[in-house]
């Protein structure tokens, strides 16, 4: 069985013995089997179980693996070993307070996220079955509901590094058109509201960040321009 | 109210409309004005006078200068919004943007009509 070696240089920080972060250069013996780039990082937690990160599902629908590699934000568990330059650079994703190593605080994403009131809103009495859709009002919402949170887009944002605390971001910009866009919603000119703000929506400038980081190939600029285009027409 | 985070200012679309409408007409105005200056070349005063001091000209050139001054608004403005935290200071600098940005307009149309 054929085994390579493979060089990777870690992002490292322990809050209570490291008094500032520091790249670990270290080394790993993969096997035929391992493919994507968390295999790699399992057998490096084998190797050296202080290193931290999140990971789950291993298949890109829990979003937990999300971190910086080589440069660009992506899931570890999607990211082909063979496509990585080495040595590989790994860091938790940038703009977010971290908790150790690759692991970081998603407080201030998930806050975001939940102010755009992440939920349908309809104050009809509930049908007996369910809420009916045609199918092209189900297909509205292609391309907005397959988001896994994984926060590769937000934490690419420079809008949102800057300012985190008032730029909703663009995982939950998509959000938020997913349920402007929902035949079944009723709270569509109260979500427009919210976000016609200097910071919450508009401090979007179109960088395409998000766009360009997505493991699961969405687009929130173009819902971040459906929103706008709502706006407008709301207000023409 | 000492670490509430408040935002809600409903300007947000008209000021994005308005960045947008005065870039495209500041866009359209100076490929038309390059025109018609490359048509006038080699440009003395004289040539100079009679493109600028015609009604049509003032009335688009007019519109061009208040396009500038209210996209540098914005645009500045957003700069102090992200960059001068503290709301007292923010606020002094929109205020001595917004009448330098008169000031400006005024110095350009008194320039331009002087003609």
């Amino acid at each position: 069985m054929s085994t390579r070696t493979m060089q990777f240089r870690i992002y490292r920080y322990d809050p209570d013995k490291d008094e500032k972060p520091y790249m670990q250069d270290i080394s790993v013996e993969l096997d035929h089997h391992d493919r994507k780039l968390l295999d790699a990082l399992v057998k490096l937690k084998a190797k050296d179980d202080t290193l931290s990160f999140r990971r789950s599902c291993r298949e890109g629908v829990c979003g937990s693996d999300a971190m910086n590699i080589n440069g660009k934000n992506g899931l570890a568990c999607l990211t082909d070993i063979a496509s990585l330059k080495q040595p590989v650079t790994l860091r938790p994703l940038p703009g977010l307070p971290v908790v150790r190593d690759l692991f970081v605080d998603m407080t201030q994403f998930f806050k975001q996220y939940h102010s755009i009131k992440p939920y349908l809103i309809n104050n009809d009495p509930p049908p007996e079955t369910e809420r009916l859709q045609s199918p092209e009002e189900r297909a509205e919402l292609d391309g907005l509901y397959e988001c896994i949170l994984c926060a590769c887009c937000t934490t690419a944002c420079p809008s949102f590094w800057w300012n985190p605390d008032k730029y909703v971001g663009p995982a939950g910009l998509l959000q938020a058109y997913r349920f402007i866009a929902d035949s079944r919603d009723q709270a569509t000119s109260a979500r427009l509201d919210d976000l016609e703000d200097p910071y919450r929506l508009f401090r979007c400038r179109s960088i395409m960040n998000c766009v360009d980081v997505c493991p699961k190939g969405l687009n929130p600029m173009r819902a971040i321009g459906k929103i706008k285009d709502a706006m407008t027409k709301r207000a023409v | 109210m000492v670490s509430k985070i408040v935002v809600g200012a409903h300007y947000g679309l008209k000021d994005w409309l308005l960045q947008r409408f005065t870039a495209a007409y500041m866009a359209a105005f100076s490929l038309v004005f390059a025109a018609l200056l490359a048509s006038r070349w080699p440009l003395d005063q004289q040539a100079w006078r009679a493109l600028m001091e015609g009604g049509v000209m003032r009335f688009f050139a007019f519109i061009f200068i208040l396009c500038l001054m209210v996209h540098a608004w914005v645009g500045v403005r957003d700069t102090w919004m992200d960059y001068v935290r503290p709301t007292g200071l923010t606020l002094a600098m929109h205020v001595l943007t917004a009448l330098a940005l008169t000031g400006y307009a005024g110095w350009a149309l008194s320039i331009l009509w002087r003609l």
